[in-house]
C-alpha cells in the first residue's frame, strides 16, 4: 500500500510530496493535466518570499524536480473516486488507468480559470478570446485588447500585455481592486490602459474572430461597444471537487470544508492549497498547506 | 528522437510537401503552457510513427504564424497533403493528445 495518495500536481500536491519524501515516506502525486498547476501561466511571480523574481514555469519545473528527486513519483493520471477500504484501514484510488490503494490522501486539486459563461465564449476561444495573457500577448502586438477581472492575474496580464498592444482596456465589475496595489500603481501610469469600472461584459462580437465586446454599466445600465482585437478573461477560479462528496464536505462554491489544519470531516483525507476554503489563495499559502497537510497525513499513519 | 524544428522557409517542403500527415508545434519561449507541451509532443513523436511532428518557434516566423491565423499559442495543427485538418489550442495531455490525433 502506498502511504500517501496526493491528488494534484500543483504548488500545494508538490510541496505536500516534497514533505512526504523528507519524512521517509512514499508519495505518489496523480495530475490529470500538467504539473504546477495555474501557476504556470504567470510570466513572473515576484511576491512568493525569498525569490525575487521566478517564471512560473521555472517555479512549477523546480517544484516538480525537487519533488522527484526527492522519490516521490507523479503518475499523469485522472483521479475519478476515492473511497474507504472494506476493512476501514486506508483508502482505494481509482484513476482512470488503475486503482491503488493508499494510507492517506490528500487532495489538492486546485481551481481552473472561471469562464464568463456568455455567448460565442467557447466558439471564440483561440480565436481572440483567451485565458492567457502570456501564452498569447505577443500575437496582439501593436492591436486593442480588453482584460476583463479585478485580481492579481487580471493586474498583471494587463501589465504585460500593455507592454506589446496598443491599447488595453480593464475591465472590472466594481471600483476597487482585489489586485496587490504595487503593480495597480504601475498600470495606473500607463498611457495606453484604460479602465472601465463598475462594468461587465454582457456580449461578445465577432463571427469567425473576436471584433469587440459590449460592456454595460452596472449603475446606469448604459451599453456600450468596445472594438478589440483580443480579450483576456481573467476572473477567478472554480474548484472541482464534486467527485469527492462522500468523504468530504463542500461550500456553496465548490471549496472543500478545511480549516488551517487541512484536516477535512474524513479521518485521513486531508485536503490542501487552492482548493480547500480559505481566504487567501497564493502560492505560498498553497506550499504552506502542502507541508501541513503531509505532516499530518504523515502522523496519522505512524499512529 | 523529437519534434524537427524548422523554420517558416522550410515549412512548405516539410510540412505542405509531406507525404505522411504532419503534426506541427507552434511555440514560444515566454508560453509556460507551450513549455509544458513540447517535451509531450517530442514523445508524441516516438511513440506515433504514423505521422511526421514539427515544431515552429511562432518568433521567428511570425509570417507563418500570421498566415496561418495563429494568434494563440500553443497550437497544435494537424496537416495532410498540405492541408490543415484540425487544430487545438491550449495544453493537451498525452493521452488526449493521442486521441486528438486519431480524430
Amino acid at each position: 500500500m502506498i502511504d500517501i495518495i496526493i491528488v494534484g500536481a500543483g504548488p500545494a500536491g508538490l510541496s505536500a510530496a516534497i514533505y512526504t519524501a523528507r519524512a521517509g515516506k512514499k508519495a505518489l502525486v496523480f495530475e490529470s493535466y500538467t504539473y504546477g498547476g495555474q501557476i504556470v501561466n504567470t510570466p513572473e511571480i515576484e511576491n512568493y518570499p525569498g525569490i525575487k523574481n521566478i517564471s512560473g514555469f521555472d517555479y512549477a519545473t523546480g517544484l516538480y524536480e525537487q519533488a522527484t528527486g526527492l522519490g516521490a513519483e507523479v503518475k499523469f493520471e485522472k483521479v475519478l473516486s476515492v473511497d474507504k477500504k472494506e476493512d476501514g484501514k486506508g483508502f482505494i484510488v481509482k484513476t482512470g488507468k488503475n486503482s491503488y490503494e493508499a494510507k492517506a490522501v490528500i487532495l489538492a486539486t486546485g481551481a481552473k480559470n472561471r469562464h464568463l459563461g456568455i455567448d460565442k465564449e467557447e466558439a471564440l476561444t483561440g480565436r481572440g478570446i483567451s485565458y492567457c495573457a502570456t501564452c498569447d500577448g505577443a500575437f496582439y502586438r501593436g492591436k486593442d485588447v480588453a482584460v476583463n477581472g479585478g485580481g492579481n492575474t487580471a493586474i498583471e496580464d494587463a501589465m504585460f500585455l500593455s507592454n506589446y498592444c496598443s491599447k488595453v482596456y480593464v475591465i472590472h465589475r466594481r471600483e476597487g481592486f482585489r489586485a496587490e496595489n504595487e503593480t495597480l500603481e504601475s498600470l495606473r501610469k500607463k498611457e495606453n490602459v484604460e479602465f472601465v469600472l463598475n462594468a461587465s461584459i454582457t456580449s461578445i462580437l465577432g463571427e469567425d474572430r473576436l471584433s469587440g465586446i459590449e460592456v454595460t454599466d452596472k449603475n446606469s445600465g448604459e451599453k456600450k461597444e468596445i472594438k478589440i482585437d483580443g480579450l483576456f478573461i481573467a476572473i477567478g477560479q472554480e474548484p472541482d471537487n464534486k467527485d469527492f462528496e462522500e468523504l468530504v464536505d463542500l461550500d456553496k462554491g465548490g471549496y472543500i470544508i478545511a480549516g488551517e489544519n487541512c484536516r477535512t470531516k474524513t479521518e485521513g483525507i486531508y485536503t490542501a492549497g487552492d482548493c480547500r476554503t480559505k481566504d487567501v489563495r497564493q502560492l505560498v499559502t498553497a506550499a504552506s498547506d502542502g507541508a501541513i497537510a503531509a505532516l499530518a497525513a504523515c502522523s496519522f499513519i505512524d499512529a | 528522437m523529437a519534434a524537427l524544428q524548422i523554420t517558416e522557409e522550410q515549412f512548405e517542403a516539410e510540412v505542405l510537401k509531406s507525404d505522411k500527415p504532419v503534426l506541427v508545434d507552434f511555440w514560444a519561449i515566454w508560453c509556460g503552457p507551450c513549455k509544458m507541451l513540447s517535451p509531450i509532443v517530442d514523445q508524441i513523436a516516438d511513440e506515433v510513427p504514423e505521422i511526421k511532428v514539427v515544431g515552429i518557434n511562432v518568433d521567428e516566423a511570425m509570417t507563418l504564424a500570421t498566415e496561418q491565423a495563429i494568434t494563440n499559442i500553443p497550437c497544435l495543427i494537424l496537416y495532410e497533403n498540405g492541408k490543415e485538418v484540425r487544430r487545438s489550442v491550449g495544453f493537451q495531455p498525452k493521452d488526449t493528445l493521442k486521441e486528438w490525433i486519431k480524430g
